[in-house]
This record gives C-alpha cells, sequence and structure tokens, in this order.
C-alpha cells in the first residue's frame, strides 16, 4: 500500500496520526492550563485549608512562626486540643524571622497565604502595630483577654494608637548574666551568685572592672565577655528610650542611653575583654560548646539556646546571677490577621495561650519568660529552679530583673537600627579593632541608608 | 506555506523522507469534499501546531518571567515600602540617580567585579584542566564524571556552611593547616581580600565540575584525526592541548564564560549564607557585600521595594551590556577565524 509511504515522512497524516497529535495538544494544553491553575489557587490555598482541613467535621487553626517557637515544644497546642476536641491546630515555622517577617507582609498586603494566627518578635512589633493594625483583629476585645494580667509597656506595644490592641504579648527578655563557675573560680573571682551579682550591682562600668580582674588571671584561651555586641543589646534594653522617642522620631544618634552602651562595649572591646564573636554565627556556637568565654548577657531563653548548643557538655559549670541593671532582650507577640478564616476561634486560642497560667506552663517548659505579670507568683515560675544552671532560682532572678524594666518605647524600625549598630559598627570595633568613632560613623551611615525610603 | 500547496499538488510523486513538511491532498481519500476539509484541517494543523506546542514556555515566561521584569521596573520609579506595597509614589528615575551617589551601591558592584574575576577565571581554568585529564581514556571514568559534578548538585546552604566551619578564625581547618606551616591564623570574614577569597572558593568548588563536564562533551566532539595527525607530526600532549584542543573549544569556552559572569553577576547565596548571623549585610564592612546582596538588604531588609526594584534593573542592564559585548566578542573570533 501507498500508506507506507505515507507514514514514513512527508505528507498528510492518516486520521488516526491526527488524532493522536489533537491528543498530545490537547494534553500539553490543558497540562499547562492545570498548572497555572494550580499556581494560581495556590495562594487562596493558604487561606482557606485551614477552614477545610482536618476532616472530621474539625476546624483546623493555623499558625505561623519563626524559629523553634516553643508553644507547641511546649505542649500548649496539645492541651488545648484536649479542651477543645473540635479543634486541630496545625503550626508553620520559618527558621529565620529575617525571612518571616517580610513574607508576613507581603500576606498581609495581599490578603492571602496567612495564617490564623501569626506570630511577631519584638522589634518588629512597632512597625505593626503602627502600619498593619488595619489588618489585624482587635485582641483587647477578646474574650477572657485582661489588660491588666499583662505588663504594662508588653501590652502598650501591642496597641495602636487608636487604642486598638492587635498583638497580644507571650514572653519578654529579663536579662540576667550567665556566667562559667569554673571559670570564674580559676580567674579568682568570687563564684556564688549572690556574690557574683554584688560584684557589678548596679553600674555596668563595674562589669568592666570585674572583668579587668578576670582577665589578669583568666585560663588561657578565654575571655570574660562573648561579644561587644551583645554586651551593648544588653545594656540598651535597659533604657527607656532607644532610638525612638515617644513622639516617633529617630533620636538614637543623640540618645545619651544609646550613646552609653555603645561606649561601655567599645570600652570592653578596646581593653581586650571580649571573645571578638558575633551572636548566632556558626563560631560563637563552637565558643559556647568549648567554653571560651566566661559571661553572656542572659535572658531566660538563652539559656534554652546555650543548653541546646552546648548539651550535657556544660551543664552544672553556667550559673546565673543578676544583671548590672535591668534590662529587656526579646520577645514576642501573637495576632490574627483580619483575612484569616478562622478569626473567631483564632483569636479564643491566643486569648488561652497568653494567659497567664499557660505562660506559666511555657516558662517551665522552654524558658520563655512571662509577658503576664500575672503569671510571676503562680508556682511553675515563682519557684522555679534549672538543674542546668546549678539550680538557680532562675523565677525569683528573673522575675525580679523584669519587675524593673522600664516601659520600652518601641520604633517601627528598631530591628534595622539595632542590627547596624550591633553588626556593622559595633563588630568593626570589636573584631577589626576600628576606633570608636569611626565605627560609630560606619554604623550611622548604614542606617541612614536604611532609613532613607 | 499556501503558495506551496497549489504547487505540491502537482508535484511529482513522493520520494520518502523528504526533510521539510511538505503537504500533498487528495491521495487515497474517498471524495473531494471530505478531502478539502481535511486539508484544511491540515493546513491549520501544520500553521499552528507549532505555536500550541511552544505555548505552556511562553505562558510561564509571561507569567513569571515578563510580568515580574516590567512590574519590577515599574515599582523602580516608585517609592514604595514593602509595609503598604500597593501604596506607591510616582518619583520618576529618583532611585536610579540616587544609585549614583549611593558608596553601598558602587560598593556592591566593585565587590561583586573582584568576587567575579576571583571565582570565574580559576574556575574556567581549572574545568579546562579537569576536562583535558579526563578526556584521556582512564578507568572508571564514569565514576570520574559523577564525582566532579557532586559538588554542583549539594545545595548552596550545605556547601556554604561546610566553609564557614572550614574557614573559622579560631576553630576553623584553613587556619589550623596554615597554622601547622608556620601562619598565624587569618581572620577570613573580617578582612577585604580574604572575605572575598573565601566566597569565591565555595563558587569555584561548586561550579567547577559543572563546566568541567561542559568542556569534556565538547573535547569529544572534536574528531582524533586532528589528535593523530598532531601526533604523527611530534606535537606533545600539551602542545595538542593549546594547538587542537583550545582552539576547537572557543565557542565552548565563549559560552561558559558568558554563563558564569552571568553567575558571577547575580551572586547571592554563599555571601548571605557565608555570614549568616548579620543578614544581608556582607560582612561588618560590608566587604564581601554582592549586588545581589545589596537588592535583598534593601528590599528584604530595609523593605524599599522601589529601591530594590531600581537595583534589579540595574543589574538586569548589566548583564545586557555583558550580552552585548559577549555579542561582539563572538562576532570577531568567528570573522578572526
Amino acid at each position: 500500500m501507498r500508506t507506507s509511504v505515507f507514514t514514513r515522512g512527508t505528507t498528510a497524516p492518516p486520521p488516526r496520526r491526527a488524532f493522536r497529535r489533537a491528543v498530545v495538544i490537547a494534553a500539553v494544553a490543558a497540562l499547562g492550563a492545570g498548572l497555572l491553575a494550580g499556581c494560581a489557587e495556590d495562594s487562596e490555598d493558604a487561606s482557606s485549608s485551614p477552614s477545610s482541613g482536618g476532616g472530621k467535621g474539625k476546624t483546623t487553626i493555623t499558625v505561623g512562626v519563626f524559629g523553634a517557637f516553643g508553644l507547641k515544644e511546649a505542649g500548649l497546642y496539645d492541651a488545648y486540643m484536649k479542651l477543645h476536641p473540635e479543634i486541630n491546630i496545625e503550626q508553620t515555622s520559618i527558621e529565620r524571622n529575617e525571612n518571616y517577617y517580610p513574607q508576613l507582609l507581603t500576606h498581609l498586603a495581599s490578603g492571602s497565604g496567612l495564617a490564623d494566627i501569626q506570630a511577631i518578635e519584638v522589634n518588629n512589633i512597632a512597625e505593626i502595630a503602627q502600619t498593619q493594625s488595619s489588618k489585624l483583629v482587635d485582641l483587647g476585645k477578646t474574650a477572657g483577654v485582661k489588660k491588666e494580667n499583662f505588663l504594662e509597656w508588653k501590652w502598650s506595644q501591642g496597641t495602636d494608637k487608636s487604642g486598638k490592641t492587635v498583638a497580644l504579648g507571650t514572653d519578654i527578655g529579663p536579662q540576667g548574666i550567665c556566667y562559667r563557675k569554673d571559670l570564674f573560680e580559676k580567674a579568682g573571682l568570687p563564684t556564688d551568685r549572690e556574690e557574683v551579682g554584688a560584684l557589678w550591682a548596679g553600674d555596668w562600668q563595674k562589669f568592666l572592672a570585674a572583668g579587668e580582674k578576670y582577665k589578669a588571671k583568666a585560663p588561657k584561651g578565654t575571655s570574660f565577655v562573648d561579644s561587644a555586641s551583645g554586651l551593648m543589646n544588653a545594656v540598651q534594653g535597659g533604657s527607656a528610650a532607644r532610638y525612638y522617642d515617644e513622639d516617633g522620631k529617630v533620636i538614637y544618634k543623640t540618645n545619651p542611653a544609646v550613646k552609653d552602651a555603645w561606649d561601655v562595649a567599645a570600652e570592653a572591646a578596646d581593653l581586650g575583654l571580649t571573645a571578638k564573636l558575633q551572636q548566632f554565627q556558626p563560631s560563637w556556637d563552637q565558643a559556647i560548646v568549648n567554653g571560651t568565654f566566661a559571661t553572656i548577657s542572659c535572658p531566660p531563653w538563652m539559656i534554652g539556646y546555650i543548653k541546646d548548643k552546648g548539651a550535657e557538655k556544660t551543664e552544672g559549670k553556667w550559673d546565673v546571677a543578676a544583671a548590672p541593671k535591668s534590662s529587656n532582650w526579646g520577645g514576642s507577640f501573637l495576632t490574627v490577621p483580619e483575612a484569616g478564616k478562622n478569626k473567631e476561634e483564632a483569636a479564643k486560642l491566643v486569648a488561652w495561650l497568653t494567659a497567664p497560667e499557660q505562660q506559666a506552663t511555657f516558662f517551665a517548659k522552654r524558658g520563655s519568660f512571662p509577658s503576664a505579670q500575672a503569671a510571676f507568683s503562680l508556682p511553675e515560675v515563682a519557684d522555679a529552679k534549672d538543674p542546668y544552671v546549678n539550680d538557680a532560682p532562675i523565677g525569683k532572678i528573673f522575675s525580679d530583673a523584669a519587675k524593673n524594666i522600664p516601659v520600652t518605647v518601641v520604633g517601627p524600625k528598631d530591628l534595622i537600627i539595632a542590627q547596624n549598630l550591633a553588626d556593622v559598627g559595633m563588630l568593626q570595633v570589636d573584631q577589626k579593632g576600628v576606633s570608636s568613632e569611626d565605627g560609630w560613623n560606619a554604623a550611622v551611615k548604614a542606617i541612614d541608608n536604611a532609613l532613607e525610603k | 506555506m499556501s503558495g506551496t500547496t497549489s504547487k505540491s499538488r502537482t508535484a511529482a510523486p513522493l520520494s520518502e523522507g523528504g526533510a521539510a513538511p511538505r503537504r500533498v491532498g487528495g491521495s487515497g481519500s474517498p471524495g473531494p469534499v471530505r478531502s478539502e476539509r481535511r486539508s484544511r484541517l491540515y493546513r491549520w494543523d501544520l500553521k499552528w501546531s507549532p505555536y500550541a506546542f511552544v505555548a505552556p514556555f511562553f505562558v510561564f515566561f509571561l507569567a513569571f518571567g515578563l510580568f515580574p521584569l516590567i512590574y519590577t521596573g515599574w515599582a523602580s520609579l516608585h517609592q514604595v515600602e514593602l509595609t503598604a506595597p500597593n501604596d506607591m509614589e510616582w518619583i520618576g528615575l529618583r532611585n536610579f540617580s540616587r544609585l549614583m551617589e549611593d558608596e553601598f551601591f558602587w560598593n556592591a558592584l566593585r565587590n561583586t567585579l573582584t568576587i567575579g574575576v576571583l571565582s570565574t577565571v580559576p574556575q574556567l581554568l581549572i574545568a579546562l584542566g579537569i576536562a583535558h585529564l579526563l578526556n584521556y581514556r582512564l578507568r572508571g571514568s564514569m565514576f570520574f564524571r559523577v564525582a566532579i559534578l557532586t559538588p554542583y548538585a549539594t545545595s548552596v546552604a550545605a556547601a556554604t556552611l561546610v566553609f564557614v566551619m572550614l574557614f573559622g578564625r579560631d576553630i576553623g581547618m584553613v587556619n589550623w593547616v596554615l597554622g601547622q606551616v608556620g601562619f598565624g591564623p587569618v581572620d577570613w570574614e573580617n578582612g577585604e581580600w580574604t572575605s572575598q577569597l573565601a566566597v569565591s572558593t565555595i563558587v569555584v568548588w561548586r561550579w567547577t565540575g559543572y563546566n568541567a563536564l561542559i568542556y569534556l562533551a565538547a573535547m569529544q566532539a572534536i574528531p582524533n584525526d586532528l589528535y593523530e595527525s598532531a601526533a604523527l607530526d611530534g606535537a606533545t600532549r600539551w602542545q595538542q592541548f593549546v594547538h587542537v584542543t583550545i582552539p576547537s573549544l572557543r565557542p565552548t569556552i565563549l559560552f561558559t564564560c558568558v554563563v558564569s559572569t552571568i553567575g558571577a553577576t547575580q551572586l547571592f547565596g554563599e555571601p548571605l549564607l557565608f555570614n549568616r548571623g548579620a543578614g544581608a549585610t556582607g560582612g561588618a564592612n560590608h566587604q564581601f557585600q554582592t549586588l545581589g546582596l545589596y537588592l535583598y538588604e534593601q528590599g528584604w531588609v530595609n523593605l524599599h521595594l522601589g529601591r530594590a526594584s531600581a537595583i534589579a534593573w540595574t543589574m538586569f542592564l548589566i548583564l545586557l551590556l555583558i550580552g552585548a559585548v559577549n555579542w561582539l566578542v563572538g562576532r570577531r573570533l568567528r570573522k578572526s577565524s
């Protein structure tokens, strides 16, 4: 037949081939369309799945957090699900807040892809409260939320100018000083936590003096404090106003509190008291494990961090003393976006999670210190001792510190200012031996560039 | 196309195996009407099905390539913040003119250039050498080929984190080795050159194998008689490499240069992760902040979408420039050969 010639090559295909080709085209088109549709649906999916997911008629509440936030690890979700069998809680976590936060902003702007509950880091809270409050539910009106339970300044940080409370605090970071008992002993310093605290009580300059004493007889290869930037943040955290004044004006350049903190840290670097490390870098982690520095400013969550990194190797060698002055480092908030599918249920969950009882559990299990002052007197907090740090009465130490933390003024670009002061300016002074003045100028230049729109 | 149709209707009997699709109507079909319809269908098919086949790519390109590109261009002419991305204020070319006097931008551009040179040049030279070695008949060549490609298959994050450890100041293997031969510890991250060298090392490590495989493929296409006649003329292995292999590889080398340059211009993951703790600053003194990092810092740390878009478009223009230079060089090369 002639068809054999046709099929070989160049001419009109017999009907079957045409049909096959049509099928292929259709398939390709369908695939393309399907993929596109899949992409288009995706964003919608993320916000709608919460309500549809879970099955068995349960309501699924999604929680978006950064890092190892701890609510889940503390067993609080499980406890809530036991109390409310109709609720299912799912958590998604993004490792670093730098990645989590911009994504959250884009999701808030587009009103999609949001979890029912979104966590906020303290350095971002002012920006959220000031620019995003219209997209967030007023949690102050949720049943069971009591303003008087919370530390006043924590409550006001999550409240916008019109008095709408868009974020409820989970934890705060009152600081102590964690110190290596064994190293202190070798360097001829006192080791008892009361005496250590007395060594520098009330004045960061005394802390530097203790550092010089340590340095004089320091065990080989160790330094007094981990990093100048860490020290600077610790000092800064004790002042009411840092980078912004109450009217929202940027004042870090002229604020004496910031300058004081800078000077203390620069002096520490200058005196050679620091290990010249950068916090949360691998080499800093290694130094924690190898015990090459003797002190670190220590909010409760830092003890957890040291535990995670140093593990059993340093158990019992660390202890906690009071810091020279009370200050705060870190802490987080929970919000409920308006675009979420289960706003009411989510708000109820937030109210429950931030209630004093749960915050006390959170502290007992994870070391995140309650932002609800009503929790301070609960036995989980008041009587807390941690065997890892020599059975130090951490509940009492941190409660005392928390009570003296001033009402801190937060501003929208706190994070950027803090980051550039620490990771550009002070890091140059500490690691590169740049003069205090040059380091400060470098930081100011970077911050000016970052703040300019 | 339609012109050929009438011609081919009367065309000579088919010879088998013609290359171009040419249509012949009517043969063996029962009626003239049906055949007419089928031929029309077929013509339609012939004309449009290629477009249908390439359509998915272009649909995706429009959605995820062109649209973002244009939107970014649009955003670069506005003052717009990530906290309110829909709230745009027209400022014309202000974002671009500001870049001209932005010392952080120039610093990033300079770093991108030096890191690009520090990584691209050794990378391609080593790749060429490795490809030449692999081109010899050797036992287990498959194993070596797979082995040199493994760095490329490793994720940037994993590789960089290992290198961060290696280049550690206090407890790092590189410094340990240096210490063994009597050099003091080097602060890899803080030095201007040392940090760029360290970042380049990661890039070289990751991409050398990939380029080597491309070279190897091109080398295997070089006819063996060239080598045989060169050998007969008494050329050594080295002379063969220089006078036979390299000239034959010219187009391939040009290709890898272009691809590597584009990669170097967009360098991002390695410097970002090299200083994991400090976000996108690229070191205390911005000493290894590349354009990619600066773009990221402006957009996702400082939340200035407009400024970030301007940087993105500037990078795009730089790449176009590189493309143009490459095209000129390529034309010169073709002419000269």
